[in-house]
């Protein structure tokens, strides 16, 4: 009894041994800026943390279809009918090359999109909030993807080898969804008065919740040191956010559109726009299922994966039966 | 039956004729045909490949990471087979 328990206590050192082992291989490796792949070992938190929020991420990007899907039926001509099918097939994309990056930390396809169906796993919040014109299509483009972007480039240097792969791929497309969206914005900003209206409309709509996408201000975001020293993130909420604002300034300028928010302007001293604050009272109720449309976003998307049940059983049918078939063949 | 009892596979994309296929990533398939049918509107939404292999992640065989010093050892204390390595005078030429 005695030797079996000093033979355990001896076995219990010697794992933590091996275990700050590896720890110290792990943050020698990040420090170094290498990255980490999915075989290596890595403490438990950056495993959960990556995996929190690349299935955020790629719910993220699904859910995000159905505003601008909402309007392919109606786009004004065929190019533009096209192009939002293109963008939001590529969203689709994204989606999957995300899922499948989550899917090397050990967690499972049906897992994920159980815990999206079930509200346990999160999407951004900026998909709650309707597309009432066709102008949102192009307030989206310019400003929600263009948010995206400016959060996701940094991430094409996360630690973690495939997220990082996965965001290069993603980053690449991204180009595309804002630039068609700045583009339609235009045409109606130079379109007729309603039209230019409509478009002011948009963006006076997508504006705040764009700036909401980078997340909490710096002192309340609670999971943000931890992912920078991991190198999961590399700048904090506040400074991608304030990059974004400088960015949009000129962009909304050249559309001859206004940004709704009477305290935007030059600071000669920081070498940054100052803008007014934000509404993160609205931000919370959102996130808590309080916008517009959390219940129908996630209502939708539970009813075409239900709905999609039997093209997923007929293709594994098939391919059993193919695959029956083959083997008998061989047999 | 669901998404799950779909396998995994890795796809592998030639991006244009005399290139080497190299691995873009992964996607779950009921079998071949379709690993390949969605490898292509996955992968290659852009032109991005001439070429599409797909592989069930099942059949490849990986060195482990945790070896990964011994297994990788014996190539690292001969540095004579760099080019180099070799002391030539200056001057010679095409060598
Ligand atoms: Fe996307
Ligand atoms: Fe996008």
């Amino acid at each position: 009894m005695a030797t079996a328990a000093a033979h355990q206590t001896h076995g219990t050192e010697e794992r933590r041994a091996a275990t700050a082992a590896y720890e110290q291989a792990f943050d020698t490796a990040v420090a170094a800026d290498e990255r980490i792949e999915p075989r290596d070992w890595m403490p438990d938190a950056y495993r959960a943390t990556l995996v929190r929020q690349m299935a955020q991420h790629a719910h993220s990007e699904i859910i995000g279809m159905q505003p601008e899907a909402n309007w392919i039926t109606r786009a004004p001509s065929l190019r533009r009918k096209a192009i939002l099918m293109a963008k939001v097939q590529d969203e689709a994309g994204h989606g999957l090359y995300l899922y499948s990056a989550a899917e090397t930390l050990g967690t499972s396809r049906e897992e994920l999109l159980d815990k999206l169906h079930s509200g346990r796993q999160k999407y951004s919040s900026i998909f709650n909030y309707p597309t009432l014109t066709w102008a949102d299509v192009g307030a989206i483009g310019w400003l929600v993807d263009g948010a995206a972007i400016t959060n996701q480039v940094p991430l094409c240097r996360c630690s973690y080898g495939p997220y990082a792969r996965a965001m290069v791929r993603i980053c690449k497309e991204e180009s595309f969804h804002q630039r068609q969206g700045y583009e339609l914005l235009l045409a109606l900003s130079n379109g007729t008065p309603e039209q230019h209206e409509m478009a002011q409309d948009a963006v006076n709509r997508w504006w705040w919740p764009s700036l909401m996408m980078f997340g909490p201000p710096d002192d309340e975001s609670a999971h943000s040191a931890q992912s920078m020293t991991w190198k999961i993130k590399r700048h904090s909420n506040d400074e991608l956010r304030q990059r974004f604002v400088d960015i949009c300034v000129p962009q909304a300028e050249s559309l001859g559109l206004t940004l709704p928010d009477p305290d935007l302007k030059w600071n000669e001293e920081r070498g940054h726009y100052d803008f007014g604050p934000i509404d993160w009272t609205e931000f919370k109720e959102v996130l808590k299922g309080n916008g517009p449309c959390n219940e129908q976003r996630i209502t939708q998307r539970r009813r075409a994966h239900e709905e999609g049940a039997w093209v997923r059983e007929a293709a594994a049918a098939h391919a059993a039966k193919h695959s029956d078939r083959t083997g008998a063949r061989q047999a | 039956m669901t998404n799950t009892d779909w396998p995994l596979w890795e796809v592998f994309v030639r991006s244009r004729r005399g290139l080497s296929h190299t691995h873009a990533g992964s996607l779950h398939a009921p079998d071949a045909e379709f690993a390949l049918r969605n490898a292509r509107d996955l992968y290659t939404r852009r032109g991005e490949g001439v070429s599409i292999w797909v592989v069930p992640s099942t059949a490849i065989t990986a060195s482990s990471p945790d070896e990964k010093d011994p297994f990788f050892e014996p190539a690292a204390d001969k540095p004579y087979r760099h080019p180099t390595f070799y002391d030539i005078p200056e001057g010679v030429k095409h060598l």
